[in-house]
């Protein structure tokens, strides 16, 4: 699989369709699984975790998904760059990519499924769909979890069900997740009354990139907490449930926006455009906030230069790793910076000129 | 004026937990919160809290607890407490009465509902087996013991097939 040709593409989670694409980026539910017979991997030497690896490989490479063909990286012999690559595709976790030892990813080239060996437990399977399609993964991923379960020995007991290396995990194993676009909120600052509502029915509120990320760009990802004494499909039911109201008020404040502050709306919309077609130096951070605004922009038709697609994939090639694989070179922060900028100005030229 | 509850210096950082009902208050000095990294860039770290919330709950940690250990991976109950990770999967067994209590906080809930593995229930005791054979695969291989090795292989592989 050669993760250069993956570089140039949006990658799955900011595909940019899917139902209520224009809040709903993405779904993801992945499974917590450990082999029967062996330590858990912050547990197991480093001949154990080698000897987990290769079972899980040969197992994994061989895999019928019923779909796609799964292929496998050893992410230790990635280079840190393709590491940071796959992260911010969403591929792998940041634990995995800068943990040590051996350990591996299995991908599909659709970039819908990845499994990851060795993270926190043996088997972490991953299914992401583009928009609001939670059913779609579990089909999937229950699917593909059987098949797998074919070839090994999950450890799974039945007081306490799958058996994972921390105990918030145990049970389902099963964290479900959709991440929201939700400029909107965050400026009509009732985003946080909306996370207290969540925390009350014990569903978790992060930034981009999972655990303890700062929420840049205006994404959140809403997911379950509790994986013990509730079946999979009551979990997916109650985040399926509360979704829609945060779409719903998402929508409100959207339209309470252009309501009653169009001019000034419109002007952010155009500040954050054009500030990203004439900067010079552009941080990742700045780059994220200042597309967001162009994409509520889009989404509410105050922009007609750019579409849905086009904002997305400026999201994903302005990432620090992507940015570096496009311009193919190693860069500092600051060299990183200008790159940006220079990156952004030349690709939204070529994106309004196309439309003219 | 609260003291840190790890130096002893004025607290100014209060983490409060509410778990199933019940509240639990912890107070820490700025330095000392950050050094845990409860606080970072001014943003909560979830796992952080989780495990020193993981600690705390486990507590009660008479000498009979703490003397408890793993016979297949050797993990003791202490060293679960510091680690908030368990060691393998035989651990939920072993220290399944204090995990009981803190399975109940963390989810409210202490029996599994929902998939079971459609090709599960082969022998639980021939997988502790296997772990067990592996384990002493390996002590043969680092004292050079080939012929002992090649017996313990062949023997995993008829084991794993069967089981």
């Amino acid at each position: 699989m050669n993760l250069d040709s993956l570089t140039h593409s949006p990658g799955e989670w900011l595909r940019g369709d899917g139902p209520e694409s224009d809040i709903v980026v993405s779904s993801r539910i992945r499974l917590a699984r450990n082999l029967s017979s062996f330590p858990f991997v912050n547990r197991a030497s480093a001949h154990q975790k080698a000897e987990i690896e290769k079972y899980l490989q040969e197992r994994l490479t061989k895999l019928d998904t019923g779909g796609p063909k799964l292929h496998y990286l050893n992410v230790g012999a990635l280079s840190p760059l393709d590491r940071q690559l796959l992260v911010e595709r969403q591929m792998i976790s940041r634990e995995l990519a800068n943990a040590e030892g051996p350990r591996g990813v299995a991908l599909s080239e659709n970039e819908t499924i990845s499994i990851m060996v060795n993270e926190e437990d043996h088997l972490r399977l991953q299914v992401l769909r583009s928009g609001f399609a939670l059913d779609a993964c579990w089909e999937e991923i229950d699917r593909l979890d059987d098949a797998l379960e074919q070839k090994v020995n999950y450890a799974f007991g039945e007081e306490f069900g799958y058996l994972t290396a921390c105990p918030t995990n145990v049970g389902t194993g099963m964290r479900a997740s959709v991440m929201l676009h939700l400029p909107a909120l965050v400026l009509k600052k009732e985003i946080e009354k909306v996370f207290r509502a969540l925390q009350k029915i014990n569903l978790a509120v992060r930034g981009l990139y999972g655990e303890g990320s700062r929420a840049s760009g205006d994404f959140y990802q809403i997911s379950n907490q509790v994986t013990l004494g509730k079946s999979e499909t009551a979990i997916l039911t109650e985040i399926r449930s509360v979704i829609p109201q945060i779409i719903q008020y998402e929508r409100q404040a959207r339209q309470a926006l252009t309501r009653e502050s169009r001019q000034l709306l419109h002007d952010r919309v155009s500040r954050a455009y054009g500030t990203l077609k004439s900067a010079t130096m552009m941080t990742s951070e700045e780059t994220m906030d200042l597309l967001s605004s162009v994409r509520l922009g889009v989404n509410l038709n105050l922009l007609e230069d750019l579409s849905i697609a086009a904002v997305n994939e400026l999201f994903m090639h302005t990432q620090p790793a992507h940015l570096q694989k496009l311009i193919g070179q190693a860069l500092d922060g600051e060299e990183r910076n200008s790159a940006r900028a220079r990156y952004l100005r030349a690709r939204l030229r070529e994106l309004g000129s196309q439309l003219n | 004026m609260r003291k840190c509850q790890s130096c002893g210096a004025p607290a100014n950082v209060t983490l409060t937990t509410v778990i199933g009902g019940q509240k639990q208050t912890a107070h820490f000095c700025q330095q000392c919160s950050e050094k845990k990294q409860l606080i970072k860039h001014q943003e909560l770290n979830l796992s952080v809290i989780l495990q020193t919330m993981i600690g705390q709950h486990v507590g009660a940690s008479t000498d009979e607890l703490a003397r408890l250990t793993c016979p297949s991976c050797g993990i003791k109950y202490m060293e679960f407490k510091a680690e908030g990770r368990l060691g393998c999967p035989r651990d939920y067994k072993v220290f399944q009465k204090p995990l009981e209590a803190l399975l109940h906080r963390i989810h409210r809930a202490t029996r599994h509902v929902g998939k079971i593995p459609p090709h599960a229930s082969r022998n639980a005791s021939v997988q502790a087996e296997l772990m067990e054979l592996r384990q002493k695969l390996r002590e043969a291989i680092d004292i050079e013991a080939y012929e002992e090795a090649a017996r313990l292989r062949d023997l995993i592989r008829q084991k794993e097939t069967s089981g």
